[in-house]
């Protein structure tokens, strides 16, 4: 690999992310299993940095694993998107930030559906009113909430108090970085760093002083795959394809794994979890798993919140060792203290 | 005509322009790894516009087989989308019924009524009330844990489990779970829960299950003949 030649096509491949004033919506999987990541999201932009991220307690799922188990027509999902799209309009927002991947490439398709097909649009805005009155317009602009935080990675910095440095030897952190199949698979322009060159996370990794893995199977799915997950006689397709991803990245030594969509950290980090327990497998050094966060998660570090106020006590994988790699204080009988 | 049918859907419009049968789509596809799965097949039985082959497809296991990731959509060098193209067998299978003759695409009612009801009841897709340990054992003793403690364990980290106003887990308002069930209604996915339903339940009546067995049998049961 060409280091060089990849960060200049990397600078190519820029999208415009709005400075502030933004509609936010929840994720669902987020709130389920990493709950702390949007709270800290928001104490982040909110209190930190004194922003505008506006949230009605009306909106909804998008429905988004819904369609993508093929369990609602796109009908369906095109018309609670376009309420949700009504919500913003109503509160005088035209920044639209979501906390889901998946979300985030249903925004996308569907405002490209809608550029393509004007009577389709049509047809969904006839079918909001009827069902619910509202009427909307399209977002000036759809961000995923790393793109925030990707945007903002330098004032992190700025007003961190760790970083992504083994505090023994003052090397870098080995940093798997993992961005989601739909945050630019579907939509390259639509990504920090498109399809070919994701810079999203990279650019919030190397910022906070990691230096990122380039390894064969970093762009293959986590393993989510809707269906193949959520029913349980398809689940040996999902750890089947994570299997795949540890097996290809463990020989690189990564010291953690930084992901983009909600569900992908899930996968990753019960995975391992499974694997250890089936064929007592591990993927990390000591015989310990490859700690798994979110990108708010790892902010909320390189920030110095505490590590149980992050919620990394609902991971499963444990996160300790790249806690005591980055010199980080906390208190190990805090940990499952509710 | 079935090809017809399937152009009205705008996922196939634009999913299938021209196939030139590379492969492409299938070298890069986790589906194709793990099951007797081909993309390319697929896309270039649909584009043949026979109609028996594509009714055969619709009646198969293997339009159930993809993820979804869309992988192939970034690799295709003629912008097909076989993930696409695979969302509107799927909803043509489910419109007509055919899903019923595959053991994967029984699995729809287990999948509509988890989701649909995670919609409809809660606003959510997936909710943390309805999403139990012992049908997720990956989830872990931490997912016990958390199961055993779920309300404490979301105070501790900042949740607004069930809590009025805005936040994580909040409680949806029922007036916008009614906007819900209305738009549920007008864009048809009422009826098509209510189809599947149906479907289902014959099924379950011919094989002398009920209803319970039956969502097990389909939750559970993964037979061979899926892989290659
Ligand atoms: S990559 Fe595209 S052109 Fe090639 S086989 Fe697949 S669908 Fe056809
Ligand atoms: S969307 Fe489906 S067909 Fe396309 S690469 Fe993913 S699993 Fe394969």
């Amino acid at each position: 690999m060409i280091v060089e030649g990849k960060k200049k096509i990397w600078s190519e491949y820029q999208k415009d992310i709005p400075d502030d004033h933004y509609f936010y919506v929840r994720s669902c999987i987020r709130q389920n299993f990493f709950p702390a990541s949007e709270k800290v999201f928001l104490d982040i932009v909110r209190n930190r940095l004194g922003l505008d991220f506006f949230e009605t307690p009306h909106h909804t799922t998008c429905g988004g694993i819904a369609y993508h188990s093929d369990s609602i027509p796109q009908e369906t999902l095109m018309t609670i998107v376009a309420r949700q799209f009504a919500l913003m309009t109503e509160a005088g927002y035209e920044n639209y930030v979501c906390s889901c991947i998946t979300s985030f490439g249903i925004y996308n398709e569907i405002i490209d559906t809608w550029h393509h097909y004007p009577e389709l649009e049509a047809k969904i805005r006839g079918l909001l009113w009827e069902a619910s009155k509202r009427e909307f317009k399209i977002p000036k602009s759809v961000v995923h909430a790393s793109d925030v935080i990707y945007k903002l990675r330098n004032t992190i910095l700025e007003n961190g108090k760790y970083r992504l440095v083994n505090k023994t030897t003052g090397e870098p952190l080995r940093v798997v970085e993992h961005i989601g199949c739909h945050y630019s698979k579907m939509f390259p322009s639509k990504g920090v760093g498109g399809a070919e060159y994701p810079y999203v996370l990279t650019g919030m990794a190397e910022a906070w002083g990691g230096t990122v893995i380039d390894y064969p199977e970093r762009r293959h799915c986590c393993g989510f795959g809707f269906r193949q997950y959520l029913v349980q006689a398809n689940r040996g397709y999902s750890i089947s394809n994570t299997h795949k991803k540890f097996e290809s990245m463990a020989p690189f030594k990564p010291d953690m794994i930084i992901t983009n969509c909600p569900g992908c950290p899930y996968f990753l980090d019960r995975w391992q979890y499974v694997i250890e327990e089936l064929e007592g497998k591990t993927y990390g050094a000591d015989s310990k798993g490859i700690p798994v966060f979110t990108y708010e998660e790892v902010a909320g570090l390189v920030l110095g919140y505490d590590p149980w106020d992050l919620g990394l006590q609902m991971h499963q994988t444990a996160v300790e060792p790249l806690l005591d790699k980055i010199g980080i204080i906390y208190n190990k009988e805090d940990k499952y203290k509710i | 005509m079935l090809y017809d049918r399937l152009m009205e859907d705008y996922r196939f419009k634009e999913g299938l322009n021209a196939c030139i049968n590379c492969g492409t789509c299938t070298a890069i596809c986790p589906a194709a790894e793990f099951y007797k799965y081909d993309p390319r097949i697929i896309t270039d039985t649909v584009q043949s516009k026979d109609e028996a082959e594509i009714e055969k497809l619709l009646r198969s296991e293997t339009i159930w087989y993809c993820g979804q990731c869309m992988s192939c959509i970034t690799r295709c060098p003629r912008k097909n989308g076989p993930g696409l193209i695979i969302q509107a067998l799927r909803n043509l299978s489910q419109e007509l019924g055919y899903f019923i003759d595959s053991e994967k695409g029984r699995q729809q009612l287990v999948l509509n009524r988890a989701l649909c009801g995670n919609i409809l009841n809660y606003g959510y897709c997936v909710y943390p009330r309805t999403f139990h340990h012992s049908d997720h054992p990956e989830s872990g003793p931490v997912g016990k844990w958390i199961e055993d403690n779920l309300e404490a364990v979301h105070k501790r980290v900042g949740s607004n489990l069930d809590g009025e106003g805005p936040g994580i887990l909040r409680k949806i308002p029922q007036s916008d779970l009614d906007e819900l069930k209305r738009i549920f209604d007008v864009t048809g996915a009422t009826e098509r829960m209510e189809k599947i339903e149906t479907i289902s339940r014959e099924r379950a009546k011919d094989l002398g299950l009920s209803d319970e067995e039956y969502c097990r049998q389909v939750f559970t049961i993964n037979s061979e003949e899926h892989y290659i």
